[in-house]
């Protein structure tokens, strides 16, 4: 866990430009973070900050709900209407949220073993109903804040406390699994590939209906030691630059290169009626009678 | 009209717009009623994937601003716990109806009973506070539900309305009063500048105004201890100022909260303390035994947490038995055991085969088994 030493001098006098001012977004005070050194979820956060800043959503018009784990401490460091609920319910949450307050935009931010294990049901209702919100899964393969136990996403044969001798059970691909249930925008990025991760999100906030981020992350302290990665930069680069490929660069290489890599990118897009306008136009019809 | 018609028509009366719901025998018609009017109102109703789900969602809807409900029966009332303790400690209004059905388990769906009565309490871990209304008949649903929301929105909680499937689907004539007829209390909002805010700002004592999200106010919301600003706190001055105002905040407005309706009391010698359908039977059975010469009264509580201690005290120490009709094995009964302290004798009468208590049952409690003799 990370803490605030009484090394930590205050920002020089002579400010460096900065190219992105995050202090808007971010409250004061409550940092520092709970994330250890080398957690992917910082970056993602960042990613995060920057693709909202694009989209131009007003701050008073973004909710940012999230469940239960690391991933899910983010909505308590950022300045919007922020909620953090109960292990695998931040969809279900946040499907009340937008059906009472339509015009928010609303961002769960979840972790696979919060989204797909605990919440799976939650998630792939939501995908079915294609209400207007994003589900970011901050995907590290193990369970982070419990210490260490096997997800929904550990592969087959990685170590956790609870597959001490490898994983024996397959996994799920949050993508695949989006798709199939109904969500209407289906992408993947990865902490390593940042700016990538902020163009990604960026589409998906501007998207009107269920998107779905699966976003490869790392927990270097249970999943990266557990495993014999040495450093987080070491498994950041292993799982996510080497384990996954973009959609254009795919397009390029064979079956066998493809093997045991996820892609990145924006892999599904389509444009089912959004929930709330469906909802609307049966409130106008029964109103009319 | 049906009992839990009459309990979806006062949500709507008390200004309820959200309701989420999954189906359950015998809580159902709540929500199909809701789904029928809900979009002429032009309110919402969804159908969720279970009842975990349409708790979290009626929690989100109030948080964005809406009066919000969902209805359901034993099985479901337990998945929706956890959620319970969440509205409860981030003090977000909200109401929830349980049709109870024998237990445990799946019990017997469509079989009366009255055992959800320290669930309703109890449910849900840790120390928390709990307003739970029975009422017992259609009309009084009627008041009762919209009485809830007003609590929920006074009180900044959870409020729980307790009946059983005779009650839900009995049907009986009402008087629907005209809007403006009954008080309708909606919950104070901030009007501090929004940079001000602390969703448990002291400064109002141990109830703070509750924004709305998407109104201009940011603000954190969490299930884990926090401080007045809603942010979590290890702190263990805070944790535990938090976990006192909870439960405080029903504690000191016990009388505000209770409601009981006294029957034939007045010179009674033998007490009759009887929630929700069974007063129905106590009623019928007082009046047998009036006729009978003895003198028999009837304490009924509309709300049973927090529970009437005063009213029960006071009942001890007047008369000679308390006699406690419920369909359970056992539950309402120790709480007036406690609270009477053995200044009268206290007994339950019991049942759990999904048949409601009769009154010939209580008056036999009475007269019969030397317990007290109609001498
Ligand atoms: C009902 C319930 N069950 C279990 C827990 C314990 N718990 C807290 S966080 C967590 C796992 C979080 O893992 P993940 O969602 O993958 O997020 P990460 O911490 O890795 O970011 C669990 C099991 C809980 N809080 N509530
Ligand atoms: S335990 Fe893992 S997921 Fe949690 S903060 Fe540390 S590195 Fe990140």
């Amino acid at each position: 866990m990370s803490s605030q030493t009484e090394e930590t001098k205050p920002l020089a006098k002579k400010k460096k430009k900065v190219p992105f001012d995050y202090s808007p977004y971010i409250r004061g005070g409550k940092l520092p973070h709970i994330w250890c050194p080398g957690c992917g979820h910082g970056i993602v956060l960042k990613s995060l900050l920057r693709a909202i800043q694009t989209t131009g959503f007003p701050q008073d018009d973004i909710a940012v709900i999230s469940g239960i784990g690391c991933s899910s401490r983010t909505p308590g460091y950022v300045d919007f209407n922020t909620l953090h609920t109960l292990h695998g319910r931040a969809i279900a949450y946040a499907t009340g949220v937008k059906l009472a307050k339509p015009k928010l935009k609303v961002i769960v931010t979840t972790g696979d073993g919060d989204a797909l294990a605990i919440g799976g049901n939650h998630f792939i209702h939501a995908c079915r109903r294609n209400l207007d919100m994003v589900i970011m899964v901050y995907n590290n393969s193990i369970y982070g804040m419990t210490s260490g136990q096997s997800s929904p996403t550990t592969p087959q044969g990685m170590i956790s406390t609870t597959g001490r001798y490898g994983s024996v059970e397959p996994t799920f691909d949050t993508c695949n699994l989006a798709k199939a249930a109904g969500a209407t925008f289906v992408a993947r990025g990865t902490a390593y590939h940042f700016q990538e991760l902020e163009k990604i999100l960026h589409e998906a906030i501007n998207h009107k209906g269920t998107a779905v981020v699966d976003i490869i992350d790392a927990c270097p302290t249970y999943y990266g030691r557990f495993n014999k990665y040495k450093t987080a930069t070491e498994m950041m680069e292993k799982i996510e630059k080497e384990g996954t490929v973009s959609v254009k660069q795919a397009g390029t290489m064979s079956p066998e290169e493809l093997e045991g890599k996820l892609l990145r990118g924006i892999l599904h897009k389509s444009d089912r009626p959004e929930y709330l306008e469906e909802y609307n136009k049966l409130i106008e019809r029964v109103q009319k009678k | 009209m049906q009992g839990n018609e009459a309990c979806a028509e006062g949500a709507f009366y008390a200004g309820c717009r959200f309701f989420a719901g999954y189906p359950i025998t015998p809580s159902t018609e709540v929500m199909e009623i809701a789904a029928a009017r809900l979009p002429k109102l032009g309110g919402v109703f969804i159908q969720m994937e279970d009842e975990i789900a349409s708790i979290s969602a009626i929690i989100g809807g109030s948080l964005g601003g809406m009066k919000s409900m969902t209805a359901t029966s034993g099985p479901g009332f337990s998945l929706m716990q956890e959620g319970l303790g969440f509205a409860c400690m981030t003090e977000v209004p909200c109401v929830i109806v349980n049709v109870m059905r024998s237990g445990p388990s799946t019990g017997s769906p469509t079989g009366p009973s009255q055992s959800d009565v320290m669930q309703a309490k109890w449910g849900t871990h840790g120390d928390h506070p709990a307003i739970v209304l029975t009422p017992s008949s259609v009309q009084e649903l009627f008041y009762e539900t919209v009485r809830a929301f007003n609590l929920s929105e006074q009180y900044r909680m959870p409020v729980i309305i307790l009946y059983d499937e005779i009650v839900g689907h009995m049907r009986e004539a009402i008087t629907l009063p005209a809007p403006g007829e009954v008080e309708v209390i909606n919950r104070i909002k901030p009007d501090c500048p929004p940079n001000e805010y602390k969703p448990y700002d002291k400064k109002y004592g141990d109830i703070a105004p509750l924004a709305a999200y998407g109104e201009g106010y940011r603000f954190h919301v969490t299930g884990l201890y926090h401080g007045e600003d809603g942010f979590p706190t290890n702190n263990t001055k805070l944790i535990e100022e938090t976990a006192q105002r909870l439960i405080r905040k029903v504690d000191n407005n016990r009388d505000k909260i209770c409601k009981n309706e006294e029957f034939y009391l007045d010179d009674a010698e033998i007490g009759v303390f009887a929630y929700g359908l069974s007063a129905k039977s106590a009623k019928f059975a007082i009046k047998e035994l009036r006729k009978q010469g003895i003198k028999a009264g009837l304490l009924r509580p509309l709300t049973i947490w927090p529970f009437p201690e005063k009213a029960v005290e006071e009942l001890s120490k007047q008369v000679r038995a308390i006699i406690v009709p419920e369909m359970n094995l056992g539950q309402i009964v120790h709480e007036v055991e406690r609270v009477a302290r053995g200044r009268c004798e206290v007994k339950g009468v019991l049942r759990a085969d999904t048949e409601p208590i009769k009154p010939a049952q209580i008056i036999e409690s009475i007269t019969g088994n030397g317990f007290f003799p109609s001498s």
